[in-house]
């Protein structure tokens, strides 16, 4: 899997991803294609209720299956028994309590995978059902019965302001739900565990942090760190679904057990079961002003449904915290965000993590405070936008650029699309009945930020080996080294870009990312660019020093002497947890982005047809501008994706759209084109200005459709995915 | 049971394949051809797409017996081992890949949109496109991938 980059091109260039040619040719080594000799396939036993007790687990049925090597329970988890990104409260396999349909309960190899799942189907557990708790509202009560001995209250986070209780000439409420949006990575949960000859485990996985994950193995198989070695294997995508464990411990518990290589692949429906997904959200607002529009007051309460186990349910609280009021300047807040348990499927990371509730939340408040001060909302927007020096309200100040103000400009700015085209484009598309009566098109803003980088005192930072060597042909040649994530975002392409500038030498090989090189921290939080990126910028630099002390010369001369190799950590600015009053510096920086959403709505049908997206988002520094414009477009198309049609149907409990039949995800034919404005307004304290540009695309995109909606229907929708009934008013 | 076909122009016998297997996973796990993709099993996301007999057709819902005696063409049989077919290159230029995942199956129905219709309007794109889920892109850049693709042919 190593890689040679062929051309010149360093930073700001549009450089041709290096893993490009094997994946148009369909030969790039995803997790799911991984193979080894005398390799069995893992399958997993779930879960079909969402809160029972398991009163015995039978495997004698399953274990004499032709062609079953192992069946395994928790008694078989020689470690920890249980893991987790924040709190290590989830089972590894689940033991008397269950707490959510589908969580994993046994293992089984076999030398097919229908083997191993038809010998997953006679393994006999006798099963207590209980009633499950759903209600995140209902979890809150200290009457009923916790999930966890700590309580269901996973985090509550409360913020004061100013004067908490000032009061505004103009008062808006409302009150908003987001429902649970699923990742959906193209490339299924995958690993291959081959048992190495020192009793560890080589494991080949499609992850976000090898490091993190390497830990959480380590603890629950009860081997040196050490002993456990990972690999990335090629990844289909991520958006946050990858943070936590999948089948990583499963399958080398199994390969351990059995002393054969083991692959784990998870079909679709088995992936709905094994990530996390976005929290669903309930938030309150109220929003106070000046009659000359002057935001004076915003008190919030964010309730969201942690599911059964915390993964980073903590975190994405507090973002939901942070980002409770939006990009704006308002002297009085009050926020009070809590994630609970209940029997719902867990959720955790996914893209905006916390910021894209709250922003579907306090967008649409802004929209409404601008119609009851008969105010044009961009021009609202615009009058309390935060800016550079703006204090938060956690009472950090703005450090870097915070063109919130001139990102409205320029997508109020933008030309309009024109009437619609033909009868294709119309809502319903080709099969659709209307022929022009009864469509309404609506425009709508909306405008959004988030952090870059892990927050509250996390020193995520990242880790970098730069080696310069000649090669054979006498020319210099780097190779750069990081355990960084490759999801689909281009990090590959961004590693070596910046080798290229920084070193002057254009042939670059990025090494296949693993654990033999330091921690390079998790490819969220729209980090890796600012802190992987930083860290081989920061290992070149100590590279050419190197060089340097060596005299004045050619680097082919220079190195006649031998390779030159530096290994360097890039940490950020330090940051600091929040007080009981939500005070605190708890950022790095930050990312902005606003949208502009054109839509033509049926409103008789309820079909919508998303005309246009007009984009401006600031990304600090652009290294690879046509990578750039890719992480946007997808982002609005994630968005779009919640805005309209995007949510995992839990009822009971239960799951009930567990497939790509019944969980929709946009298609070409519902994503609009993209105008896009990116500026590079560079940050005060990253190499290059660096900051994130993956996340603010998901965020604001959404609430500037359903503003668009309601433009055009005039109904409230509150709640996103908006349906064709709410558009209807039905 | 034992499969005969044609692979990519080659005859191909497989032996001890189950009944229930797919195509996909024939040509997954038993031919070492893991170009086609498994993102949903079901039909939906196009990832699986390869020609069959000359027709596009989504590998995870032909069983391998359907297969018997039949002309299968997948997407590493699109150009030869060092060489890009034109959507191939077009798809590197645009930028229309990030994680990959979708992106042989895209390939192969471009490969198909531009044999029967070398230069596709917008809508023709979208509609030939629609059968493949991307979640990475947005498809901004496959459309001008397509659109590049059809203005060299």
């Amino acid at each position: 899997m190593t890689t040679v980059v062929g051309t010149r091109s360093g930073v700001g260039e549009s450089v041709r991803r290096p893993d490009g040619i094997p994946k148009v040719k369909g030969e790039f080594a995803y997790a799911s294609d991984l193979w080894a000799d005398r390799m069995l396939w893992g399958s997993t036993l779930r879960s079909p209720h969402p809160r029972a007790k398991i009163r015995s687990i039978e495997i004698a049925a399953a274990l004499a299956t032709p062609g079953v090597h192992a069946v395994l329970t928790h008694e078989d988890v020689p470690g920890r028994k249980t893991y987790g990104l924040e709190i290590p409260d989830q089972p590894v396999l689940a033991w008397e309590d269950v707490r959510y349909q589908g969580e994993a309960v046994a293992i089984v190899a076999a030398d097919h995978p229908e083997t191993a799942r038809a010998a997953a189907r006679r393994i006999e557990v006798d099963w207590e059902v209980l009633e499950p708790l759903t209600d995140p509202e209902r979890a809150l009560d200290p009457a009923v019965a916790p999930l966890h001995p700590s309580g269901n209250l996973l985090r509550h986070v409360h913020i004061e302001h100013g004067d908490p209780a000032a009061e505004g000439e103009v008062v808006v409420t409302g009150e908003y739900e987001v429902g649970m949006q699923d990742q959906a990575f193209l490339g299924p949960e995958s690993g291959l565990a081959v048992p190495s000859e020192d009793g560890g485990v080589d494991l080949y996985i499609a992850t976000q942090w090898l490091h993190v994950d390497r830990d959480q193995l380590a603890a629950s198989l009860d081997l040196e760190p050490e002993r456990v070695r990972l690999v990335l294997g090629g990844v289909g995508g991520a958006f946050g679904g990858r943070e936590d464990l999948s089948m990583q411990v499963h399958a080398c518990l199994l390969a351990l057990h059995t002393g054969r290589p083991v692959k784990m692949m998870y079909g679709r429906e088995e992936s709905f079961f094994g990530h996390i997904h976005r929290h669903p959200a309930r938030m309150r607002y109220e929003h106070h002003a000046t009659r000359d529009g002057r935001l004076v007051a915003v008190r919030a309460r964010v309730l969201l449904d942690g599911g059964a186990y915390a993964s980073s349910s903590t975190a994405v609280c507090s973002n939901a915290a942070s980002f409770a009021v939006g990009p704006y300047d308002v002297p009085n807040v009050r926020v009070d965000a809590s994630v609970v348990y209940t029997d719902n499927p867990p959720c955790g990371a996914m893209r905006g993590f916390g910021a894209v509730q709250t922003c579907f939340a306090h967008e649409a408040q802004m929209d409404k405070l601008a119609v009851a001060l008969e105010m044009d909302p961009v021009e609202l927007r615009r009058r309390n936008a935060l800016s550079t020096g703006s204090i938060l309200p956690t009472g950090a100040p703005v450090r870097c650029p915070a063109p919130v103000a001139e990102l409205l400009e320029r997508v109020r700015d933008m030309p309009l699309p024109g009437p619609r085209a033909d009868g294709g484009d119309l809502p319903g598309g080709v099969a659709g009945v209307t022929r022009g009566e009864g469509v309404v098109r609506g425009v709508g803003y909306a405008v959004g930020f988030k952090n870059i980088g892990y927050s509250e005192g996390f020193d995520d930072y990242s880790t970098a080996r730069v080696r310069v060597s000649l090669a054979a042909d006498g020319e210099p040649f780097a190779e750069v080294h990081s355990a960084a994530a490759e999801v689909g975002q281009g990090l590959v392409t961004v590693q070596a870009q910046i080798a290229r500038s920084e070193l002057g030498v254009e042939r670059v090989v990025v090494l296949p990312a693993d654990t033999q090189v330091g921690s390079a921290g998790s490819s969220s939080a729209s980090r890796q660019t600012m802190m992987t990126g930083g860290a081989v910028y920061t290992a070149c630099r100590a590279v050419m020093e190197l060089l340097r002390e060596r005299g004045d010369a050619p680097l082919e001369e220079l190195l006649r002497d031998g390779p030159v190799e530096a290994t360097r950590e890039y940490h950020h600015r330090e940051t600091f947890p929040l007080d009981a009053n939500g005070q605190g510096d708890a950022h790095v920086t930050f990312a902005f982005a606003a949208h502009r959403a054109i839509v033509d709505v049926d409103v008789e049908l309820g079909l919508v047809k998303v005309v246009e997206i007009a984009t401006a988002q600031d990304v600090g520094k652009a290294v690879n501008p046509q990578a750039v414009e890719g992480q946007i477009e997808g982002g609005i198309a994630q968005g779009l994706g919640l805005a309209l049609m995007e949510e995992i149907v839990v009822v009971d409990g239960q799951v009930r759209n567990a497939s790509f039949t019944d969980y929709l995800i946009p298609t070409v034919l519902d994503m609009p084109p993209v105008r896009l404005d990116v500026l590079e307004l560079g940050d005060p304290d990253a190499p290059y200005g660096l900051r994130g540009v993956g996340e603010p695309p998901t965020i604001s995109s959404t609430p500037a459709i359903v503003s668009a909606l309601r433009a055009a229907t005039g109904q409230a929708l509150t709640r996103v995915p908006v349906r064709p009934d709410d558009l209807a008013g039905l | 049971m034992r499969l005969t076909c044609t692979i990519n122009g080659e005859p191909r016998e497989v032996d001890g394949v189950w009944e229930g297997e797919s195509l996909l996973y024939v040509l997954r796990e038993r031919l070492g051809l893991p170009g086609s993709k498994n993102a949903c099993e079901q039909g939906e996301c196009g990832s699986c797409s390869v020609y069959l007999d000359g027709e596009l057709a989504c590998s995870c819902l032909i069983l391998a017996g359907q297969a018997e005696g039949r002309e299968v063409v997948t997407v590493e049989g699109l150009a030869s081992e060092d060489e890009l077919h034109p959507v191939q290159e077009a798809f590197l230029e645009a930028g229309a890949v990030q994680c990959g995942f979708c992106t042989p199956g895209l390939i192969v129905a471009t490969h198909d949109l531009l044999r029967r219709i070398p230069e596709p309007s917008d809508p023709e794109i979208r509609e030939a496109l629609a059968g493949n889920l991307c979640r990475c892109t947005g498809y901004e850049k496959i459309l001008d991938a397509v659109r590049l693709a059809a203005s060299r042919a």
